[in-house]
């Protein structure tokens, strides 16, 4: 017992930590907050006039639609951003002194992973506000807001565990870093910009079959339609299937990290 | 102009070409970030060709000038981070303290950043000529070039006046939101008479909406003076702007 009550301290120091050093660091910030933020006005804008489209769902507005799209790419972000802290971690040596103490490995990635989530809270906070100054309604009132919070916390560790696998790999932030792209292209390759119906082919196709669609889809219900349940449920499952296949990377990753040091 | 000033400005384009050349890795994320945008928008937002009002049915032709232009501003901005990198490292004051004047420093890393952009420029045309964007003609696609190395150069000066503003690779955040920003607060998306609420006034005020536009006639239609003449006033009046900024900021700079 008091082996997992030092474990949990550990993990909310780490996590504390993480959290602070992405305040204090503004090229951390900025990816996670202003970019989204930046994209949401524009394609809100710009594209907003999309709701007119025959085929498209019914929605209050474009940007109670784009919420849960900007909420994505925001915790996608972050969950790479906290990757990238690992990796620099690991390359100034931090990480090595964290495996030399009397904690549990797991516990020193869960800590870099509950900072992560913390920061997916914020952001989901952040845009859901910013939609409610702007005329957006949440349907699913409060409880609807909390659930789109919940879930996309849980995608951010889900996701974050990819991140922190690659940082635990390579130990290279810069690396980590190249995986900035790559996110812009699953994105684009899901339902967070536009509904799949609406897309064009292949994206319409990929858009379909990809987890991260259903992870949307899960937070934008709530937000548009109200708490109906069934996207939400599938978003759960597919936040389950991600977080094992990040949990199965991350521990391989580890046992590498470990063996080889540094 | 002095013969030893034009000799300095090469030499800083030529040491921009070897960074290319030894690093080559380095063009990557200029090159990949505005082709991902390009093909993701495209195959998120096609469909809005179908609104009424909109100029013509091929969006990746619509797209085609906002993405070429969002390449020459993250590669003016990477100027800047690069500038940051060397105030970081001490470079920067050793040119400080040669005999070189501040504006030819600073002519070489601008000159060096609207050549680079051609090489997204490039790779945005490619692909988008790939899946089917018009051609622009021979006058629409110099047309294009053109004003992608001048947006470069407006958005290098920039980006070196915030590298000399706050002397750290830091800023580079603001340097790329800020012109990301100014190149997608525009008719980026949809012409101005689609655009939503607080956008399409943005957008008309916005200097860079007019480059956006004459970059794409030539691909959504025809190419006519009265479209250009105003984009060339913008960017004109832009890096003269961003110009006088950034060689204050490097006249400020001590070695």
């Amino acid at each position: 017992m008091s082996e997992l009550a030092t474990n949990l301290r550990v993990v909310a120091a780490l996590g504390r930590r993480s959290v602070r050093q992405t305040f204090r660091r503004p090229q951390l910030m900025a990816p996670i907050v202003v970019f989204p933020t930046l994209l949401l006005a524009v394609q809100t804008g710009g594209a907003g006039a999309a709701v007119n489209l025959p085929g498209f769902p019914p929605v209050q507005s474009f940007l109670q639609f784009m919420l849960a799209g900007a909420m994505m790419q925001s915790l996608m972000l972050a969950a790479n951003s906290g990757g990238i802290a690992l990796a620099v971690d690991i390359e100034m040596g931090f990480t090595d002194r964290l495996f030399a103490a009397p904690i549990s490995r797991y516990a020193v990635v869960m800590g870099r992973l509950a900072g992560t989530a913390a920061l997916g809270v914020a952001s989901a906070l952040w845009f859901l506000t910013i939609g409610l100054i702007f005329g957006a309604e949440i349907a699913g009132g409060v409880p609807g807001a909390l659930v789109a919070i919940g879930l996309t916390a849980a995608a951010t560790v889900a996701i974050g565990g990819l991140g922190a696998s690659v940082a635990l790999r390579t130990g290279q932030a810069s690396i980590v870093q190249g995986m900035f792209p790559l996110i812009f292209v699953i994105l684009f390759l899901s339902t967070a910009f536009f509904p799949d119906g609406l897309m064009v082919e292949p994206a319409q196709t990929i858009a379909r079959y990809n987890p991260l669609s259903f992870v949307v889809e899960g937070i934008r219900e709530p937000i548009v339609a109200g708490l109906d349940g069934t996207d939400v449920l599938d978003a759960v499952l597919a936040i389950a299937g991600i977080a094992a296949f990040s949990l199965l990377l991350s521990a391989r990753a580890l046992r590498h990290r470990l063996r080889v040091g540094g | 102009m002095r013969r030893q000033d034009i000799a300095t400005i090469f030499a800083l384009v030529d040491r921009s070409k070897n960074e290319l050349l030894r690093v080559p890795g380095a063009t990557i994320p200029g090159v990949l970030a505005p082709t991902i945008f390009f093909l993701g928008l495209n195959g998120v937002f096609s469909s809005l060709t179908q609104l009424t009002g909109f100029t013509t049915d091929s969006y990746s032709s619509f797209l085609v000038p906002v993405s070429v232009l969002q390449g020459a501003g993250f590669t003016g901005a990477a100027a800047g981070v690069n500038l940051a990198r060397d105030i970081e490292q001490g470079w920067l004051d050793r040119l400080l303290a040669s005999p070189a004047p501040r504006w030819v420093l600073l002519t070489g890393t601008v000159l060096a950043a609207s050549l680079r952009a051609f090489i997204p420029a490039t790779a945005v045309l490619l692909v988008a000529f790939g899946i089917g964007a018009h051609w622009p003609g021979l006058d629409g696609l110099l047309l294009t070039y053109a004003m992608v190395a001048v947006t470069a150069a407006v958005a290098a000066c920039y980006a070196s006046t915030l590298a000399l503003h706050y002397k750290s690779q830091s800023a580079a955040p603001l340097m790329q939101a800020g012109m990301l920003a100014l190149i997608l607060m525009t008719t980026a998306y949809a012409p101005l008479e689609l655009l939503q609420g607080w956008l399409q006034d943005v957008a008309r005020l916005n200097p860079m909406t007019l480059v956006v536009d004459a970059v794409r006639q030539g691909f959504v239609g025809t190419i006519t003076w009265e479209e250009t003449w105003p984009a060339i006033v913008a960017l004109t009046a832009m890096l003269t702007l961003v110009g006088a900024l950034s060689l204050r900021g490097m006249r400020r700079t001590a070695a």
